[in-house]
Protein backbone atom coordinates (compact mmCIF):
# COMPACT_ATOMS: atom_id res chain seq x y z
CA UNK A 1 0.00 0.00 0.00
CA UNK A 2 1.40 3.66 -0.94
CA UNK A 3 -0.03 6.91 -0.64
CA UNK A 4 -1.54 7.35 -4.30
CA UNK A 5 -3.29 10.28 -4.99
CA UNK A 6 -3.68 9.32 -8.82
CA UNK A 7 -3.27 7.18 -11.45
CA UNK A 8 -1.97 7.57 -15.30
CA UNK A 9 -2.59 4.94 -17.94
CA UNK A 10 -0.97 4.85 -21.35
CA UNK A 11 -2.08 2.32 -24.12
CA UNK A 12 -1.89 2.13 -28.30
CA UNK A 13 -3.00 -0.62 -30.30
CA UNK A 14 -4.66 -3.84 -28.36
CA UNK A 15 -5.69 -0.36 -25.77
CA UNK A 16 -9.41 -0.69 -25.68
CA UNK A 17 -9.62 -4.37 -24.91
CA UNK A 18 -7.10 -3.87 -23.04
CA UNK A 19 -8.87 -0.56 -20.64
CA UNK A 20 -12.25 -2.82 -20.70
CA UNK A 21 -10.06 -5.73 -18.60
CA UNK A 22 -8.60 -3.29 -16.32
CA UNK A 23 -11.67 -0.88 -15.81
CA UNK A 24 -13.92 -3.35 -15.00
CA UNK A 25 -11.52 -4.74 -12.23
CA UNK A 26 -11.31 -1.36 -10.62
CA UNK A 27 -13.16 -1.38 -7.49
CA UNK A 28 -15.84 1.28 -7.43
CA UNK A 29 -14.63 2.68 -4.29
CA UNK A 30 -11.34 3.82 -5.80
CA UNK A 31 -11.29 7.53 -4.52
CA UNK A 32 -8.20 8.33 -6.62
CA UNK A 33 -8.64 9.97 -10.57
CA UNK A 34 -7.41 7.64 -13.61
CA UNK A 35 -6.38 9.30 -16.18
CA UNK A 36 -5.72 7.65 -19.72
CA UNK A 37 -4.26 8.26 -22.83
CA UNK A 38 -5.37 6.20 -25.26
CA UNK A 39 -4.27 6.41 -29.26
CA UNK A 40 -7.41 5.72 -30.38
CA UNK A 41 -7.11 6.75 -34.33
CA UNK A 42 -11.24 7.69 -33.82
CA UNK A 43 -12.49 11.53 -34.51
CA UNK A 44 -13.82 11.88 -31.43
CA UNK A 45 -13.59 10.70 -27.43
CA UNK A 46 -17.02 10.59 -26.90
CA UNK A 47 -17.44 7.11 -28.63
CA UNK A 48 -14.94 5.57 -26.10
CA UNK A 49 -16.18 6.80 -23.60
CA UNK A 50 -19.44 5.23 -24.04
CA UNK A 51 -17.87 1.99 -25.06
CA UNK A 52 -15.79 1.84 -21.72
CA UNK A 53 -18.18 3.13 -19.72
CA UNK A 54 -20.03 0.23 -20.09
CA UNK A 55 -18.18 -1.56 -18.52
CA UNK A 56 -16.07 0.36 -16.23
CA UNK A 57 -16.65 0.30 -12.58
CA UNK A 58 -15.89 4.16 -12.65
CA UNK A 59 -17.92 6.78 -14.70
CA UNK A 60 -15.89 7.49 -17.86
CA UNK A 61 -15.90 10.77 -19.26
CA UNK A 62 -13.12 13.43 -21.61
CA UNK A 63 -10.99 15.25 -19.61
CA UNK A 64 -12.11 18.95 -19.72
CA UNK A 65 -10.52 21.86 -20.40
CA UNK A 66 -9.64 23.76 -17.33
CA UNK A 67 -11.89 22.05 -14.99
CA UNK A 68 -10.73 20.13 -11.91
CA UNK A 69 -9.16 16.49 -12.41
CA UNK A 70 -12.26 14.47 -10.16
CA UNK A 71 -11.46 11.52 -7.85
CA UNK A 72 -12.98 8.28 -8.91
CA UNK A 73 -13.51 9.24 -12.34
CA UNK A 74 -11.86 7.77 -15.46
CA UNK A 75 -10.76 10.29 -17.51
CA UNK A 76 -9.73 10.29 -21.46
CA UNK A 77 -7.37 12.43 -23.24
CA UNK A 78 -9.45 14.26 -26.09
CA UNK A 79 -8.30 13.13 -29.46
CA UNK A 80 -5.86 15.62 -30.84
CA UNK A 81 -4.93 17.57 -28.44
CA UNK A 82 -2.37 17.07 -25.48
CA UNK A 83 -3.70 16.58 -22.01
CA UNK A 84 -1.69 17.75 -19.13
CA UNK A 85 -2.22 18.74 -15.49
CA UNK A 86 -1.25 21.55 -14.29
CA UNK A 87 -0.19 22.53 -10.56
CA UNK A 88 -3.45 23.61 -9.02
CA UNK A 89 -5.06 20.16 -10.33
CA UNK A 90 -6.61 20.92 -13.22
CA UNK A 91 -6.69 20.03 -16.86
CA UNK A 92 -4.73 21.62 -19.84
CA UNK A 93 -4.85 21.05 -23.38
CA UNK A 94 -2.55 21.80 -26.38
CA UNK A 95 -2.00 21.25 -29.90
CA UNK A 96 1.74 21.42 -29.59
CA UNK A 97 3.57 18.94 -32.33
CA UNK A 98 2.83 15.45 -31.89
CA UNK A 99 5.28 13.43 -29.70
CA UNK A 100 6.21 10.19 -30.92
CA UNK A 101 3.83 10.69 -33.70
CA UNK A 102 1.42 10.88 -31.31
CA UNK A 103 -1.48 13.66 -30.07
CA UNK A 104 -2.20 13.25 -27.17
CA UNK A 105 1.12 11.20 -26.37
CA UNK A 106 1.05 9.32 -23.08
CA UNK A 107 4.78 10.76 -22.16
CA UNK A 108 3.48 14.27 -21.98
CA UNK A 109 0.74 13.12 -20.14
CA UNK A 110 2.97 11.15 -17.37
CA UNK A 111 5.19 14.06 -17.44
CA UNK A 112 3.19 16.59 -16.08
CA UNK A 113 1.46 14.32 -13.68
CA UNK A 114 4.54 13.12 -12.10
CA UNK A 115 5.29 17.57 -11.69
CA UNK A 116 2.15 17.61 -9.93
CA UNK A 117 1.51 13.98 -7.74
CA UNK A 118 5.22 13.19 -7.98
CA UNK A 119 5.73 10.05 -5.08
CA UNK A 120 1.53 9.47 -5.08
CA UNK A 121 1.65 8.89 -8.39
CA UNK A 122 0.78 5.63 -10.19
CA UNK A 123 1.91 4.62 -14.04
CA UNK A 124 0.64 2.56 -16.20
CA UNK A 125 1.74 1.41 -19.35
CA UNK A 126 -0.29 -1.19 -21.48
CA UNK A 127 -0.55 -3.07 -24.80
CA UNK A 128 0.93 -0.67 -27.81
CA UNK A 129 3.17 -0.35 -30.84
CA UNK A 130 5.32 2.42 -30.19
CA UNK A 131 7.59 3.79 -27.63
CA UNK A 132 5.57 6.34 -26.33
CA UNK A 133 5.29 6.28 -22.57
CA UNK A 134 8.55 4.97 -21.82
CA UNK A 135 10.27 8.32 -21.43
CA UNK A 136 7.01 9.23 -19.55
CA UNK A 137 7.26 6.43 -17.15
CA UNK A 138 10.90 6.84 -16.16
CA UNK A 139 9.99 10.58 -15.53
CA UNK A 140 7.18 9.18 -12.60
CA UNK A 141 9.29 6.64 -10.98
CA UNK A 142 12.33 9.10 -10.98
CA UNK A 143 9.31 11.93 -9.33
CA UNK A 144 9.83 8.70 -6.30
CA UNK A 145 6.29 7.13 -8.44
CA UNK A 146 5.33 4.00 -8.97
CA UNK A 147 5.45 1.62 -12.49
CA UNK A 148 3.49 -0.54 -13.43
CA UNK A 149 3.99 -2.22 -16.65
CA UNK A 150 1.65 -5.30 -18.26
CA UNK A 151 4.29 -8.34 -18.80
CA UNK A 152 5.31 -7.71 -22.51
CA UNK A 153 4.48 -11.47 -23.20
CA UNK A 154 0.58 -10.74 -22.22
CA UNK A 155 0.22 -8.04 -24.25
CA UNK A 156 -1.25 -7.85 -27.39
CA UNK A 157 1.70 -6.07 -28.61
CA UNK A 158 4.62 -6.05 -27.04
CA UNK A 159 6.43 -3.12 -28.48
CA UNK A 160 5.39 -0.50 -25.65
CA UNK A 161 5.28 -2.19 -22.50
CA UNK A 162 8.84 -3.44 -23.50
CA UNK A 163 10.18 -0.12 -24.14
CA UNK A 164 8.74 1.49 -20.92
CA UNK A 165 11.07 -1.58 -18.78
CA UNK A 166 13.99 -0.74 -21.17
CA UNK A 167 13.93 2.79 -20.36
CA UNK A 168 11.92 3.15 -17.54
CA UNK A 169 12.09 -0.28 -15.49
CA UNK A 170 8.92 -1.25 -13.50
CA UNK A 171 8.19 -1.66 -9.74
CA UNK A 172 5.61 -4.59 -11.14
CA UNK A 173 5.57 -6.54 -14.33
CA UNK A 174 2.37 -8.55 -14.56
CA UNK A 175 -0.38 -9.57 -16.60
CA UNK A 176 -3.14 -7.52 -17.83
CA UNK A 177 -5.33 -9.71 -15.55
CA UNK A 178 -3.55 -8.78 -12.19
CA UNK A 179 -2.82 -5.09 -12.53
CA UNK A 180 -7.10 -4.48 -11.10
CA UNK A 181 -6.18 -6.20 -8.24
CA UNK A 182 -3.03 -5.10 -7.67
CA UNK A 183 -4.08 -1.28 -7.87
CA UNK A 184 -7.22 -1.88 -5.72
CA UNK A 185 -4.75 -2.82 -3.31
CA UNK A 186 -2.10 -0.29 -3.94
CA UNK A 187 -5.38 2.72 -3.89
CA UNK A 188 -7.66 1.82 -1.65
CA UNK A 189 -6.89 2.45 2.33
CA UNK B 1 21.32 12.79 -9.09
CA UNK B 2 19.34 15.90 -8.09
CA UNK B 3 15.89 14.81 -6.28
CA UNK B 4 13.39 15.38 -8.75
CA UNK B 5 11.51 18.05 -6.24
CA UNK B 6 14.67 19.91 -5.95
CA UNK B 7 14.80 20.03 -9.53
CA UNK B 8 11.37 21.09 -10.41
CA UNK B 9 11.72 23.62 -7.71
CA UNK B 10 14.75 25.06 -9.44
CA UNK B 11 13.26 25.09 -12.28
CA UNK B 12 10.71 26.78 -10.92
CA UNK B 13 12.49 29.52 -10.37
CA UNK B 14 14.36 29.44 -13.68
CA UNK B 15 11.15 29.63 -15.24
CA UNK B 16 9.97 32.99 -13.96
CA UNK B 17 13.44 34.60 -14.09
CA UNK B 18 12.94 33.65 -17.83
CA UNK B 19 9.51 35.04 -17.67
CA UNK B 20 10.58 38.70 -16.11
CA UNK B 21 13.72 38.38 -18.54
CA UNK B 22 11.25 38.51 -21.84
CA UNK B 23 8.95 41.12 -20.46
CA UNK B 24 11.81 43.37 -19.22
CA UNK B 25 14.26 42.93 -22.11
CA UNK B 26 11.26 42.31 -24.57
CA UNK B 27 8.09 43.71 -23.58
CA UNK B 28 6.44 40.29 -23.61
CA UNK B 29 4.53 39.23 -20.78
CA UNK B 30 4.11 35.85 -20.12
CA UNK B 31 3.44 35.51 -16.50
CA UNK B 32 -0.37 34.92 -17.81
CA UNK B 33 0.35 31.44 -19.73
CA UNK B 34 -0.79 27.92 -18.15
CA UNK B 35 2.38 26.38 -16.78
CA UNK B 36 2.29 23.05 -17.29
CA UNK B 37 2.39 23.71 -21.15
CA UNK B 38 4.55 26.88 -20.91
CA UNK B 39 7.13 24.99 -18.71
CA UNK B 40 6.89 22.72 -21.50
CA UNK B 41 7.99 24.60 -24.18
CA UNK B 42 10.48 26.77 -23.03
CA UNK B 43 12.12 23.25 -21.71
CA UNK B 44 11.99 22.28 -25.69
CA UNK B 45 13.27 25.95 -26.50
CA UNK B 46 16.16 25.49 -24.31
CA UNK B 47 16.97 22.32 -26.25
CA UNK B 48 16.94 23.60 -29.10
CA UNK B 49 18.97 26.19 -28.66
CA UNK B 50 21.60 23.78 -26.98
CA UNK B 51 21.26 25.62 -23.90
CA UNK B 52 21.24 22.96 -20.94
CA UNK B 53 19.07 24.91 -18.15
CA UNK B 54 16.86 27.24 -18.69
CA UNK B 55 19.25 30.04 -16.97
CA UNK B 56 21.50 29.53 -19.94
CA UNK B 57 18.55 30.34 -22.48
CA UNK B 58 17.49 33.37 -19.79
CA UNK B 59 21.18 34.42 -20.70
CA UNK B 60 20.72 34.50 -24.30
CA UNK B 61 17.52 35.92 -24.25
CA UNK B 62 18.93 38.95 -22.47
CA UNK B 63 22.64 39.43 -24.59
CA UNK B 64 20.89 38.51 -28.05
CA UNK B 65 18.23 40.62 -28.97
CA UNK B 66 18.19 39.37 -32.63
CA UNK B 67 17.24 35.72 -31.06
CA UNK B 68 13.41 37.46 -29.99
CA UNK B 69 11.60 36.35 -33.31
CA UNK B 70 12.95 32.16 -32.57
CA UNK B 71 12.15 32.87 -29.03
CA UNK B 72 8.28 34.19 -29.80
CA UNK B 73 7.88 31.50 -32.41
CA UNK B 74 8.83 28.51 -29.96
CA UNK B 75 7.01 30.06 -27.31
CA UNK B 76 3.35 30.55 -29.46
CA UNK B 77 3.24 28.70 -32.15
CA UNK B 78 0.71 25.83 -32.30
CA UNK B 79 0.08 23.90 -35.22
CA UNK B 80 -3.03 23.17 -37.69
CA UNK B 81 -4.55 21.89 -40.45
CA UNK B 82 -6.46 23.24 -43.14
CA UNK B 83 -10.06 22.65 -42.53
CA UNK B 84 -9.25 21.23 -39.07
CA UNK B 85 -12.07 19.99 -37.27
CA UNK B 86 -14.43 19.97 -40.77
CA UNK B 87 -18.04 20.25 -38.57
CA UNK B 88 -16.77 23.41 -37.73
CA UNK B 89 -16.45 24.48 -41.13
CA UNK B 90 -19.10 23.51 -42.64
CA UNK B 91 -21.20 25.40 -39.89
CA UNK B 92 -19.16 28.30 -40.99
CA UNK B 93 -20.42 27.75 -44.23
CA UNK B 94 -23.87 26.88 -43.76
CA UNK B 95 -24.96 28.28 -41.41
CA UNK B 96 -22.73 31.34 -40.22
CA UNK B 97 -22.17 32.73 -43.55
CA UNK B 98 -25.31 33.21 -44.38
CA UNK B 99 -26.16 35.74 -41.88
CA UNK B 100 -22.70 37.81 -42.63
CA UNK B 101 -23.70 38.15 -46.01
CA UNK B 102 -26.22 40.44 -45.08
CA UNK B 103 -23.60 42.87 -44.01
CA UNK B 104 -21.81 45.25 -47.07
CA UNK B 105 -18.33 44.56 -46.25
CA UNK B 106 -17.22 41.43 -43.77
CA UNK B 107 -14.13 42.04 -41.33
CA UNK B 108 -13.01 38.53 -39.95
CA UNK B 109 -10.37 38.29 -37.54
CA UNK B 110 -8.48 35.19 -37.30
CA UNK B 111 -6.59 35.73 -33.79
CA UNK B 112 -3.32 33.57 -33.33
CA UNK B 113 -3.46 32.63 -37.36
CA UNK B 114 -0.12 30.34 -36.61
CA UNK B 115 1.08 29.40 -40.14
CA UNK B 116 -2.25 30.35 -41.62
CA UNK B 117 -3.89 27.01 -42.31
CA UNK B 118 -7.04 27.72 -41.27
CA UNK B 119 -6.97 31.71 -42.63
CA UNK B 120 -7.09 30.03 -46.10
CA UNK B 121 -9.52 27.45 -45.39
CA UNK B 122 -11.47 30.91 -44.19
CA UNK B 123 -10.53 32.11 -47.72
CA UNK B 124 -11.54 29.38 -49.79
CA UNK B 125 -14.86 29.19 -48.17
CA UNK B 126 -15.71 32.69 -49.01
CA UNK B 127 -14.58 32.15 -52.27
CA UNK B 128 -17.05 29.40 -52.74
CA UNK B 129 -19.80 31.21 -51.19
CA UNK B 130 -19.61 34.01 -53.39
CA UNK B 131 -18.50 36.29 -50.34
CA UNK B 132 -14.91 37.14 -50.76
CA UNK B 133 -14.77 40.26 -52.72
CA UNK B 134 -16.43 42.14 -50.12
CA UNK B 135 -14.45 40.28 -47.30
CA UNK B 136 -11.38 41.25 -45.42
CA UNK B 137 -9.46 39.04 -43.51
CA UNK B 138 -7.30 40.58 -40.95
CA UNK B 139 -4.87 37.64 -40.07
CA UNK B 140 -3.09 37.90 -36.69
CA UNK B 141 -0.24 35.99 -34.51
CA UNK B 142 2.27 36.87 -32.13
CA UNK B 143 5.55 35.76 -34.06
CA UNK B 144 6.70 37.55 -37.02
CA UNK B 145 8.34 34.15 -38.09
CA UNK B 146 5.09 32.43 -37.89
CA UNK B 147 3.42 35.56 -39.75
CA UNK B 148 5.88 35.26 -42.39
CA UNK B 149 5.23 31.72 -42.94
CA UNK B 150 1.39 31.85 -43.21
CA UNK B 151 2.02 34.87 -45.75
CA UNK B 152 3.60 32.15 -48.19
CA UNK B 153 1.25 29.74 -47.95
CA UNK B 154 3.15 27.46 -48.77
CA UNK B 155 3.25 23.78 -46.50
CA UNK B 156 4.39 20.05 -46.78
CA UNK B 157 2.69 18.14 -49.96
CA UNK B 158 2.25 15.26 -47.53
CA UNK B 159 -0.68 17.35 -45.85
CA UNK B 160 -3.08 17.21 -49.16
CA UNK B 161 -4.12 13.86 -48.29
CA UNK B 162 -5.96 14.50 -44.89
CA UNK B 163 -6.73 18.33 -46.26
CA UNK B 164 -8.15 17.66 -48.64
CA UNK B 165 -10.44 15.04 -47.18
CA UNK B 166 -10.95 17.62 -43.95
CA UNK B 167 -12.22 20.18 -47.21
CA UNK B 168 -14.71 17.52 -48.75
CA UNK B 169 -16.31 16.80 -45.27
CA UNK B 170 -16.72 20.10 -44.80
CA UNK B 171 -18.95 20.89 -47.53
CA UNK B 172 -16.44 21.73 -50.29
CA UNK B 173 -17.80 22.36 -53.05
CA UNK B 174 -14.82 21.79 -55.48
CA UNK B 175 -11.34 20.10 -55.19
CA UNK B 176 -8.69 20.85 -52.83
CA UNK B 177 -6.30 20.49 -56.13
CA UNK B 178 -8.15 23.83 -57.50
CA UNK B 179 -6.02 25.73 -54.69
CA UNK B 180 -2.98 24.77 -54.70
CA UNK B 181 0.16 23.89 -57.19
CA UNK B 182 2.46 21.06 -56.02
CA UNK B 183 5.96 21.21 -56.94
CA UNK B 184 8.47 17.96 -55.00
CA UNK B 185 7.15 17.46 -51.84
CA UNK B 186 5.67 20.86 -51.09
CA UNK B 187 2.23 22.61 -52.00
CA UNK B 188 1.86 26.40 -52.79
CA UNK B 189 -1.31 27.68 -52.07
CA UNK B 190 -2.73 29.68 -54.55
CA UNK B 191 -1.69 33.55 -54.53
CA UNK B 192 -5.53 34.83 -55.20
CA UNK B 193 -6.59 33.23 -52.19
CA UNK B 194 -4.01 35.93 -50.33
CA UNK B 195 -5.79 38.56 -51.96
CA UNK B 196 -8.21 39.98 -49.06
CA UNK B 197 -5.68 38.80 -46.00
CA UNK B 198 -4.14 41.20 -43.78
CA UNK B 199 -1.36 39.67 -42.02
CA UNK B 200 -0.90 41.63 -38.87
CA UNK B 201 1.35 41.06 -35.75
CA UNK B 202 -0.81 41.30 -32.94
CA UNK B 203 -0.26 40.24 -29.04
CA UNK B 204 -3.70 39.36 -27.53
CA UNK B 205 -2.04 40.06 -24.03
CA UNK B 206 -1.60 43.46 -24.03
CA UNK B 207 -2.48 44.83 -27.57
CA UNK B 208 -5.66 46.19 -28.17
CA UNK B 209 -8.78 45.86 -30.53
CA UNK B 210 -8.00 47.28 -34.32
CA UNK B 211 -10.90 46.48 -36.30
CA UNK B 212 -14.60 46.09 -36.12
CA UNK B 213 -15.05 42.08 -36.93
CA UNK B 214 -18.13 40.32 -37.84
CA UNK B 215 -16.91 37.16 -36.62
CA UNK B 216 -13.56 35.99 -34.23
CA UNK B 217 -11.76 32.73 -34.96
CA UNK B 218 -9.43 32.48 -32.01
CA UNK B 219 -8.59 28.42 -32.13
CA UNK B 220 -6.42 26.33 -29.76
CA UNK B 221 -5.38 30.09 -28.76
CA UNK B 222 -6.81 30.38 -25.79
CA UNK B 223 -5.68 26.79 -24.19
CA UNK B 224 -2.65 28.28 -23.63
CA UNK B 225 -3.75 30.78 -21.67
CA UNK B 226 -4.98 31.13 -17.50
CA UNK B 227 -8.38 31.64 -16.79
CA UNK B 228 -7.33 35.65 -16.29
CA UNK B 229 -5.40 35.90 -19.49
CA UNK B 230 -8.59 33.93 -21.38
CA UNK B 231 -10.98 36.19 -19.79
CA UNK B 232 -9.11 38.98 -20.90
CA UNK B 233 -9.01 38.04 -24.51
CA UNK B 234 -12.96 37.36 -24.44
CA UNK B 235 -13.55 41.01 -23.27
CA UNK B 236 -11.14 41.53 -26.40
CA UNK B 237 -13.20 40.17 -28.98
CA UNK B 238 -16.50 41.10 -27.48
CA UNK B 239 -15.44 44.70 -27.92
CA UNK B 240 -14.51 43.92 -31.36
CA UNK B 241 -17.29 41.44 -32.77
CA UNK B 242 -20.77 43.94 -34.18
CA UNK B 243 -23.99 43.01 -32.02
CA UNK B 244 -24.83 39.72 -32.96
CA UNK B 245 -21.37 38.80 -34.23
CA UNK B 246 -19.62 35.42 -34.33
CA UNK B 247 -16.81 33.85 -31.86
CA UNK B 248 -15.31 30.18 -33.26
CA UNK B 249 -13.20 28.78 -30.37
CA UNK B 250 -10.90 25.13 -30.76
CA UNK B 251 -13.53 22.30 -30.30
CA UNK B 252 -12.30 21.33 -26.58
CA UNK B 253 -11.93 24.87 -25.17
CA UNK B 254 -14.13 25.39 -22.18
CA UNK B 255 -14.88 28.96 -21.34
CA UNK B 256 -16.93 28.05 -18.12
CA UNK B 257 -14.96 30.18 -15.85
CA UNK B 258 -14.82 33.15 -17.75
CA UNK B 259 -16.60 36.17 -16.70
CA UNK B 260 -16.92 37.80 -19.68
CA UNK B 261 -18.43 34.71 -21.38
CA UNK B 262 -21.47 35.91 -19.99
CA UNK B 263 -21.60 38.37 -23.12
CA UNK B 264 -21.65 35.59 -25.37
CA UNK B 265 -24.65 33.18 -26.04
CA UNK B 266 -23.94 29.70 -27.77
CA UNK B 267 -24.67 29.52 -31.62
CA UNK B 268 -23.51 25.58 -31.49
CA UNK B 269 -22.26 24.58 -28.25
CA UNK B 270 -20.44 21.63 -29.09
CA UNK B 271 -18.45 23.44 -32.23
CA UNK B 272 -17.97 26.12 -30.05
CA UNK B 273 -19.44 28.98 -32.05
CA UNK B 274 -20.53 31.67 -29.90
CA UNK B 275 -22.65 34.77 -30.88
CA UNK B 276 -22.15 38.50 -29.01
CA UNK B 277 -25.40 39.09 -27.02
CA UNK B 278 -27.66 42.27 -27.94
CA UNK B 279 -27.50 43.99 -25.27
CA UNK B 280 -25.48 41.96 -22.78
CA UNK B 281 -28.43 39.96 -22.49
CA UNK B 282 -28.35 36.42 -23.78
CA UNK B 283 -29.46 36.05 -27.71
CA UNK B 284 -31.62 33.03 -29.35
CA UNK B 285 -29.27 31.10 -31.16
CA UNK B 286 -29.42 31.43 -35.07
Amino acid sequence: MMNAAAIVVGCSTGGLDALKLLLGGLDRRLPQPLLVCCHTGSETIELLCELLGRVSALPVIAAAERHAVRGGHVQLAPTGYHLLVEPDRRFALTTDPRVNHSRPSIDVLFASAATVWREALIGVVLTGASADGAEGLRLVRRAGGCAIVQSPADAQIPVMPQAALDRAGADYCVPLNDIPPLLNRLCLP
Amino acid sequence: MEPLGDELAREGIELELFIQAMHRRHGYDFSQYAPASLRRRVRQLAERFGCDSISALTGRALHEPKLLPQLLEGLSVPVSDMFRDPAVFRALREKVLPLLASYPQINIWQAGCAHGEEVYSLAILLEEEGLYERSRIFATDLSANALRQAEEGIYPLREAKQWSRNYQAAGGTRSLVDYYNARYDLLKLDDQLRRNITFAQHNLASDRVFCEAHLVLCRNVLIYFSNPLQDHCLALFRDSLVRGGFLCLGMCESIDFADSAGDFAAADASLRIYRLAANGAAMAAP
